[in-house]
């Protein structure tokens, strides 16, 4: 796990591991007349990846998208690290430095370098000095393996270094959670691998993810839950061996027949 | 300088007939830099203005209040829908009529100059567009964007100054080329007020001297010489804020 960063937002106490380190308990959420979540509960634990599958428009991305405060909930709770999510008293930043999260289309700040990318938030926003946030910044980039590419503008990069100076960006934050909204879904075929392949190390690391995908063969091997969500409700979950040969409900196995 | 040139444009008035005569004659010399002076003035301040205006009116229209909204929206409506010279002469005369005059001593002058009431007019007439042309720009920044930044822990403040901002004003940067250069060519409307900037010196130099053609030809060269200036500059700066990767 990261070390104890100097925060802005008060002592900085690691989660044990024993509870749930991000938890949602009957999410409901509405755009207007439609609902698209209806009453979601799911418990993740420290370390733990799990991979949340379903087909278009099952409401997956809102679900992650809850999870750090960007979009509003209107009934149920939504906890990260104890700290209650839909409280309108919730200061955002403690949250948002704790949670970390990439988009399907990157979203890097075209005016800035990689690296500037990767080190705005921490200069700006936690004011660590910018020699040691460089620093780490560096590491981060050579972590997903981008070591060369410091100075050049995401216009630049293809897709795939794009989206992963963009997990770098997150993790200059320290996050203790990941959240991954179909990031390899924008990406060519062969780009794809690389992106994978850094959320694989982050894993192994021991980084709590979640993850919004639609490639089950990297869900199958990186998670350790798996939850199937259609029409706004979780319709089955389990461990990925025992969800992908053996699922119980009609529509997962539907679903499961035409990704596979 | 003009001791360089003058005895040129002399010699070439004995020969050819052509008269230069601001380039020979020490008094006409000087109206003639006087004239460069004020026009030169007169578009940097107008520019200035309509910048500032622009970008606090852009800043308004995304105002929670329908009122300041409402305020923005007439506000271009009245000043892109008149001729720039009405405006001139509305701001000079109906307005001027109402300002105040000190007593200089045996003359009264008023507070505010018909060049102060030039660059007010022409920095509202081209503020009304640089409104739009900014808001163009903020509407163009992608909502995605600003979304990353929110989820990196940037306050509102923060994501406007160090994202909406910079990108937002390099969407605008061509677009604002077009009407400052635009508006640097209306600026020699302020001769109808009698602010002696280059066309009001240049009018009063020709009806002296009745070398019409030559004048005119100066004059023309002269704001040939400004805007290729000013829009030389304005691209260097767009060029340099290229956002690399994107639209070339």
């Amino acid at each position: 796990m990261p070390s104890a960063p100097k925060s802005r937002t008060g002592d900085y106490r690691p989660w044990p591991d024993d509870k749930p380190i991000v938890s949602l308990n009957d999410v409901h959420k509405s755009y207007g007349m439609v609902e698209v979540l209806k009453g979601i509960s799911l418990d993740v634990k420290k370390g733990e990846v799990i991979c949340i599958i379903g087909p278009s428009g099952s409401g997956k991305s809102t679900l992650i998208r809850c999870i750090n405060g960007l979009t509003p909930i209107q009934k149920g709770s939504i906890t990260v690290e104890g700290q209650e999510v839909n409280d309108p008293k919730l200061d955002k930043l403690s949250l948002r430095r704790k949670v970390g999260i990439v988009f399907q289309q990157f979203n890097l700040f075209p005016h800035k370098t990689a690296l500037q990318n990767v080190m705005m938030a921490p200069v700006l926003i936690l004011r660590e000095p910018k020699a040691e946030v460089e620093q780490r910044a560096r590491a981060l980039i050579s972590k997903v393996r981008l070591t060369g590419k410091e100075d050049v503008y995401p216009g630049h990069l293809s897709g795939g270094q794009q989206q992963r100076v963009a997990i770098a960006r997150s993790l200059a934050m320290r996050p203790d959670v990941m959240l991954f909204d179909e990031v390899t879904a924008a990406l060519d075929p062969e780009t794809v691998k690389e992106v994978l392949l850094t959320i694989k190390e982050l894993a192994a690391d021991g980084m709590t993810c979640i993850l919004v995908t639609h490639e089950m063969g990297f869900a199958r091997e990186v998670a350790d839950h798996i939850y199937f969500t259609d029409l706004g409700v979780i319709v089955e979950h389990g461990a990925p061996a025992q969800f992908f040969t053996n699922a119980k409900d009609p529509r997962t196995r539907q679903f499961l027949s035409q990704v596979l | 300088m003009f001791e360089l040139i003058a005895p040129f444009f002399r010699h070439l008035y004995e020969r050819t007939g052509l008269n230069f005569i601001v380039f020979y004659d020490p008094h006409e010399f000087g109206r003639f830099v006087a004239g460069i002076s004020i026009s030169l003035q007169l578009i940097f301040w107008s520019l200035l203005l309509s910048l500032v205006i622009g970008v606090v009116g852009a800043w308004t229209q995304r105002s929670q209040s329908a009122i300041w909204r409402g305020c923005v929206h007439a506000y271009i409506q009245a000043f892109r829908n008149t001729p720039p010279m009405i405006q001139l002469l509305f701001f000079y005369f109906a307005l001027g009529a109402f300002t105040p005059s000190v007593d200089m001593g045996g003359y009264t002058q008023p507070i505010i100059s018909s060049f102060v009431w030039a660059v007010i007019s022409f920095g509202i007439f081209g503020g009304a567009f640089n409104v739009e042309i900014f808001r163009a720009g903020l509407d163009a920044v992608p909502e995605s964007t600003l979304e990353a930044a929110e989820s990196l822990c940037f306050s509102r403040w923060q994501t406007y100054t160090n994202v909406t901002l910079p990108l937002a004003f390099r969407i605008s940067l061509p677009a604002l080329t077009n009407n400052l250069v635009s508006l640097a060519k209306t600026t020699s409307l302020a001769y109808v007020i009698a602010v002696p900037e280059m066309t009001y010196v240049l009018n009063q130099v020709w009806s002296d001297n009745i070398n019409v053609p030559e004048m005119m030809l100066l004059l023309f060269l002269y704001y040939v010489l400004v805007v290729t200036l000013l829009a030389t500059a304005l691209h260097a700066l767009e060029r340099r804020l290229v956002l690399p990767g994107y639209g070339q």
